[in-house]
């Protein structure tokens, strides 16, 4: 094996400029691709963490009084999956609002009565998806005297929706790029092939085998692979790095999560199915040329 | 027409291109270690007899038995195991540019699985045989053309094949050269090998000792005569 890995090094010496197009290729291929991996990923792990933090508002009726706070606590804290459980009576609610808004907004000072409901602010536990939260809230629903039951099923429904959407871009994108790179690797080899026709012709003539012949091909379109795949990565690697802190302190304080790398798994896949595409352009190529 | 110390055979062989026939009934004995002249003009089918020999081009009408293997049965893997028994030399040397001689050599016995220490050693070897031995690191457009010449003569005997074909081997070569590349592969053929040459160069025919002269003329045997 030694000897053809050296052959193909030699041959991708010798044929500099089409191996570096290759590169480049499957380097911006796997960029597409990895940048459509790296929002997936971290939209899952928003949603992901929004359902294991699973937090439930829970509206009383107007029948509810300050007394029935306890058994009322107690029956919520009895429904398996609640980790913690508050009471904001509808006074403390209306000086969150005031804070949240403005304290001295006249619009207050017009409010004969506090239109707020009493609420229990569930915190769920060990959660794993969104059925379950819903599930959750169809419980709390059946207690008396709970007039409503808030989870952002509304919200999570659209953005989920928006969410499938974008992962349906994302794969005819990626499939877009994956052929066009495919198509170009295929077509640099074809060029290769015929830029070495006369030194394949007397590899034959001394009696090489093709499978001496096809390996350093092989090697390349391997080596190309796992090089642009790399290539691609870092170009990612060194974008997320120079604009993930801005990002992450604007998203942070709002969604509660940090924009994360790819893992390691999705790395390896991708300079995985970097080499594959390096490979199979080459199989192409090299089943119609060597027939 | 059996024969235990033939190695090579044809048998009525024809090639046709459309309806223009390049060789035309051709029967053929080759024995082992002989020393054949294939000669007649240009375009008489010396090429096209040898390109037959080592697979190059298909046989049209008749069989050519090498070594006991039917050519026109012969599979694609076999066929490069086919041309590991030839060593070649052709008018054009068709050595490989941009790899130095020593690779060019070296390129013989790596398509036979040969082992890194004994290409290195097999390599020199022939090398200093074609005196050559100085060159190992050149590539081909940097040496003369009497000087690649032995580098494919030094290939073609790389692989110890039992057999040499070589086509217009002096064709490009000056007297001084063309003399030394005989001389190498007279060396070879006093081993043993069997020689095969296809040439119209009759100076260089009469001056090869024990050779049987085969003519061909439009693609048609006329004689075989040994030489003396």
């Amino acid at each position: 094996m030694n000897r053809y890995v050296k052959r193909a090094l030699v041959d991708i010496k010798l044929n500099k400029f089409l191996n570096l197009i290759t590169i480049i290729t499957i380097a911006l291929s796997i960029l597409v691709v990895s940048t459509f991996m790296l929002f997936f990923q971290n939209i899952s792990n928003m949603v992901e963490t929004w359902n294991h933090g699973g937090r439930v508002m829970v509206y009383l009726d107007s029948s509810f009084s300050a007394e029935m706070v306890p058994e009322l606590n107690e029956k919520l804290k009895n429904i398996s999956n609640t980790k913690q459980v508050f009471f904001i009576s509808k006074d403390v609610a209306l000086s969150n609002l005031k804070k949240d808004i403005n304290s001295d907004s006249v619009f207050f000072e017009t409010l004969s009565e506090n239109p707020l409901p009493d609420a229990f602010d569930v915190r769920m536990s060990g959660v794993s998806s969104f059925d379950e939260v819903a599930l959750f809230a169809r419980t709390i629903k059946k207690i008396p005297l709970v007039s409503e039951v808030e989870y952002g099923q509304s919200w999570l429904d659209k953005f989920l929706g928006i969410y499938s959407l974008f992962k349906v871009v994302g794969y005819a994108i990626s499939s877009l790029f994956f052929l066009v790179a495919l198509f170009i690797t295929a077509n640099t080899v074809r060029l290769a092939f015929f830029s070495r026709q006369e030194e394949i012709n007397i590899m034959h003539l001394v009696g090489a085998t093709d499978r001496f012949i096809k390996t350093p091909f092989y090697l390349e379109g391997i080596f190309q692979g796992a090089i642009g795949g790399i290539t691609g990565l870092i170009i990612l690697l060194i974008s997320y790095l120079s604009l993930s802190s801005g990002v992450n302190d604007a998203v942070s304080s709002y969604m509660f999560v940090d924009i994360q790398f790819l893992s390691i798994k999705y790395i390896l896949l991708l300079i995985l199915g970097s080499t594959f595409l390096g490979w199979f352009g080459c199989y192409i190529s090299l089943k119609q040329l060597l027939r | 027409m059996e024969s235990s110390g033939s190695i090579i055979r044809l048998f009525n062989v024809s090639k046709r291109y459309g309806a223009k026939y390049a060789l035309k009934d051709v029967s053929l004995e080759i024995q082992k270690g002989e020393f054949i002249f294939l000669n007649g003009p240009t375009g008489a089918g010396k090429s096209t007899l040898l390109k037959m020999l080592y697979l190059a081009e298909t046989v049209s009408e008749g069989q050519i038995i090498v070594n006991g293997m039917n050519l026109a049965r012969i599979s694609r893997p076999k066929l490069a195991l086919l041309r590991r028994r030839f060593g070649m030399i052709f008018q054009d040397y068709k050595l490989i540019s941009n790899r130095t001689v020593f690779d060019n050599i070296a390129l013989v016995l790596e398509a036979a699985g040969q082992k890194p220490g004994y290409i290195r050693k097999k390599v020199m070897h022939v090398l200093r045989i074609t005196n050559m031995e100085k060159k190992v690191h050149s590539y081909p457009p940097m040496l003369s053309g009497g000087e690649q010449q032995r580098v494919a003569v030094a290939r073609a005997m790389a692989g110890n094949p039992s057999i040499i074909l070589a086509d217009e081997p002096t064709g490009s070569l000056d007297a001084e050269a063309a003399q030394a590349t005989m001389d190498f592969i007279m060396k070879y053929h006093e081993k043993g090998a069997t020689i095969i040459i296809a040439s119209h160069d009759i100076q260089l025919i009469s001056r090869t000792v024990k050779a049987r002269s085969v003519l061909l003329k439009d693609g048609v045997l006329q004689n075989t005569a040994t030489m003396l």
